[in-house]
């Protein structure tokens, strides 16, 4: 799960992680007032949604007036921001951070992530702030540090002094600054099961001081019953409707821009099976791993989400059955098309435990629209063709 | 011969008396499994399903001889349980629950190598040799005996791989289910050489997906030390990046853990690398001289 920059700037706050002062508002009126309630002459005026990239996508603009912040704050509220992250239909802007304008004399980048293949998380800095990380490790691999603390021993001195010489830091008393800010982090990181937490840009202030001026973080969804502070931010108009709708009833659903919906149990023959279709010569229109235990209701609403997506022309249902027999799930498909309104044809390809009966029942159904499939690559190559048929 | 497991395994299961936990000891008890005991606090001295539960996994372990476990407790239970298996001395814990936060795995992981314990998991099909011995939640008739070992991160596509390796007139040795969590007990890297070394095993069949680098360190490894021909496929060619695929380690970030990279440095090792599932069984018969 993600949160906005002024949630983690919150988060920041309880960790003594120093940020500008900034309050939320979600009208131009309330950013006026924030405005004035902070004082000073410079304002930034920040849309808050979650994708980076927002400042190129003129979602982040500095005001030197009320009236400019009044102007930037009703021109941004609204507004459909499109950045390299949001995916060409942008993302609507409901809330703008009115934050106190910093005096920037250096940009670097801290962050911290699970390092998968040291098994621990690693604290990631650069000097090459204000810049998309993944550029920088591409074109300068050599700028980034890479500092693994094992939670065992959780941060120690020697992780602070790599991380400050390794950034260039002489000053002493900025040396003992940075440290205290990446030790924060890094509990930060741990305390609250954060999946990344990303500061770009981190600043250095003209009188040596550090803030992150950025805040970006990822939870583990696994961890957030413990976490309830953090479930409490979740904000949904954030995140896909339909996928939503999807976990609700069990299914793990992502839309694709194909023309052949799937449904599949097991994450890797989901995707396996949008791989063969693909090299079949079609185009997957989603991934849909209907889960270990597929029946008629999930089955009917599996098939309602393909169908919301009015490219889809044809569905293939590839299920292996193991624990779970096939003759349920073709009597589950079955009634699933009785319940919902199946209006291209489906492909059914069922294996596994009782796979005979399973297309008996299937043959002796006679429906239309239901045709079956002997194996994947059989199911694969039939749901490309009626999608070309279509 | 086979790998980890085979018809003489003492195994117990942690969450004995739960739903799950009950209904997959059972079905492993019928394929023949050694099921000696099982582990819930306060039903010790309880028998389940004909054997004895026990309060605690040192108990089970004392007085049935187990050298296996198998874990189907709730998420925020399963470090805990992995690490009291390790303290009691269990060679190999098999972890088939899923949704255990990352977190607490890094910690059981790094406990349990610290006692010498293997595990497999968690959210993973388990582990079967066939005919023999299986430890996990996988339907065992499909797994006939042979000379193919296998190694997935998906649990459907280990089912998907042995059927057609079975239908081609082969058979599977050990299947190994590893899952696809950030943070995984045993990998390819530490299975290819168990099957290398295990004579009834003649080819190696290895199911790969999106996200992290397990595949390309297997690559590295095949190339410097596997003989045995190598069939292999990886999951998610048309997945979106940045969106993870049901897997919680199936996400490609930061442009790195495409499907492609890892077919390249597959291919590069000298592995048959299949672009659809569906080709995996075809492969095998081909690198087996059929």
């Amino acid at each position: 799960m993600n949160i906005h920059e002024y949630q983690a700037k919150q988060i920041f706050a309880k960790y003594n992680v120093p940020t500008p002062r900034g309050i939320i508002a979600n009208t131009p009126d309330e950013a006026v007032r924030n405005a004035e309630t902070l004082g000073g002459s410079i304002w930034v005026v920040k849309a808050q949604i979650h994708a980076g990239g927002r400042g190129l996508g003129g979602g982040v603009k500095l005001a030197k007036s009320h009236d400019e912040v009044r102007a930037l704050a009703t021109e941004i509220l609204g507004m459909t921001l499109v950045t390299h992250q949001t995916g060409p239909e942008g993302k609507l802007v409901q809330k703008v951070y009115i934050e106190e304008g910093a005096n920037i004399k250096d940009e670097l980048y801290l962050g911290v992530v699970l390092d998968r293949a040291r098994e621990m998380p690693i604290i990631m800095a650069s000097t090459e702030g204000g810049m998309a990380i993944e550029d920088v490790a591409h074109d300068t691999p050599e700028k980034i540090l890479k500092i693994a603390v094992d939670p065992a021993i959780g941060f120690q001195g020697f992780h602070g002094r790599e991380l400050a010489f390794g950034l260039g830091i002489s000053d002493k008393n900025e040396q003992k600054k940075i440290i205290k800010f990446a030790h924060s982090l890094y509990n930060l990181y741990m305390e609250n099961d954060a999946e990344m937490i990303e500061i770009n840009p981190l600043i250095k202030t003209a009188d040596g001081d550090f803030l992150a001026l950025d805040g970006k973080m990822g939870f583990d969804d696994s961890a957030l019953g413990r976490h309830p502070d953090i479930e409490d931010m979740r904000d949904i108009s954030e995140e896909d409707a339909d996928e939503r709708e999807a976990a609700q009833y069990g299914l793990s659903y992502i839309a694709l821009d194909g023309e052949i919906g799937c449904m599949v149990n097991g994450a890797g023959l989901a995707m396996g099976t949008m791989d063969t279709i693909n090299y079949m010569g079609g185009t997957p229109a989603n991934f849909l791993d209907v889960g270990g235990s597929a029946n008629a209701e999930t089955v009917a609403k599996g098939f309602d989400i393909i169908l919301k997506n009015p490219n889809v022309k044809a569905i293939f249902v590839n299920i292996f059955g193991g624990i779970v027999r096939c003759d349920r799930i073709a009597n589950g498909i079955l009634e699933a098309t009785k319940i919902t309104d199946v209006r291209v044809p489906v492909i059914v390809r069922l294996d596994g435990t009782n796979a005979p009966e399973a297309a008996e029942i299937l043959k002796n159904a006679n429906i239309d629209n239901v045709i079956a499939a002997t194996d994947l690559a059989d199911g694969a190559a039939k749901a490309v063709e009626a999608a070309k048929k279509a | 011969m086979s790998i980890l497991v085979n018809k003489d395994t003492k195994v117990i299961v942690q969450g004995f008396t739960g739903k799950e936990g009950s209904f997959h000891a059972e079905q492993c008890l019928a394929y023949g499994t050694k099921i000696v005991g099982g582990v819930t606090p306060n039903k010790g001295g309880q028998t389940h399903l004909g054997q004895p539960v026990f309060n605690t996994v040192a108990d089970a372990v004392k007085t049935t001889g187990a050298t296996v476990s198998m874990i189907f407790v709730p998420p925020a239970f399963v470090a805990d349980a992995v690490m009291e298996a390790a303290a009691a001395g269990i060679e190999l814990a098999v972890i088939i629950t899923e949704g255990a936060p990352v977190r607490d795995m890094q910690a059981a992981k790094a406990f349990a190598v610290k006692h010498s314990m293997k595990t497999i998991g968690p959210n993973c099909p388990g582990v079967i040799t066939a005919e023999e011995c299986k430890i996990g939640i996988m339907p065992g008739m499909i797994f006939k005996k042979g000379n193919v070992g296998l190694i997935s991160k998906s649990g459907t596509l280990t089912y998907e791989g042995a059927n057609q390796v079975c239908s081609e007139g082969f058979g599977i040795s050990t299947a190994v289910g590893i899952g696809g969590d950030p943070i995984i007990g045993l990998s390819y890297k530490q299975l290819l050489p168990m099957f290398e070394a295990d004579p009834e095993t003649k080819a190696i069949v290895m199911i790969g997906e999106i996200g992290g680098d397990l595949e390309i360190q297997a690559a590295a490894y095949i190339k410097e030390n596997i003989t045995k021909p190598v069939v292999a496929f990886i999951a998610g060619q048309t997945a979106p990046a940045g969106k993870r695929m049901g897997h919680a380690g199936a996400i490609v970030s930061g442009g790195a853990g495409t499907a492609k990279e890892k077919m390249e440095a597959l291919e590069a090792a000298g592995v048959t690398v299949v672009v659809s599932p569906a080709d995996i069984g075809k492969a095998v018969a081909k690198v087996m001289g059929k």
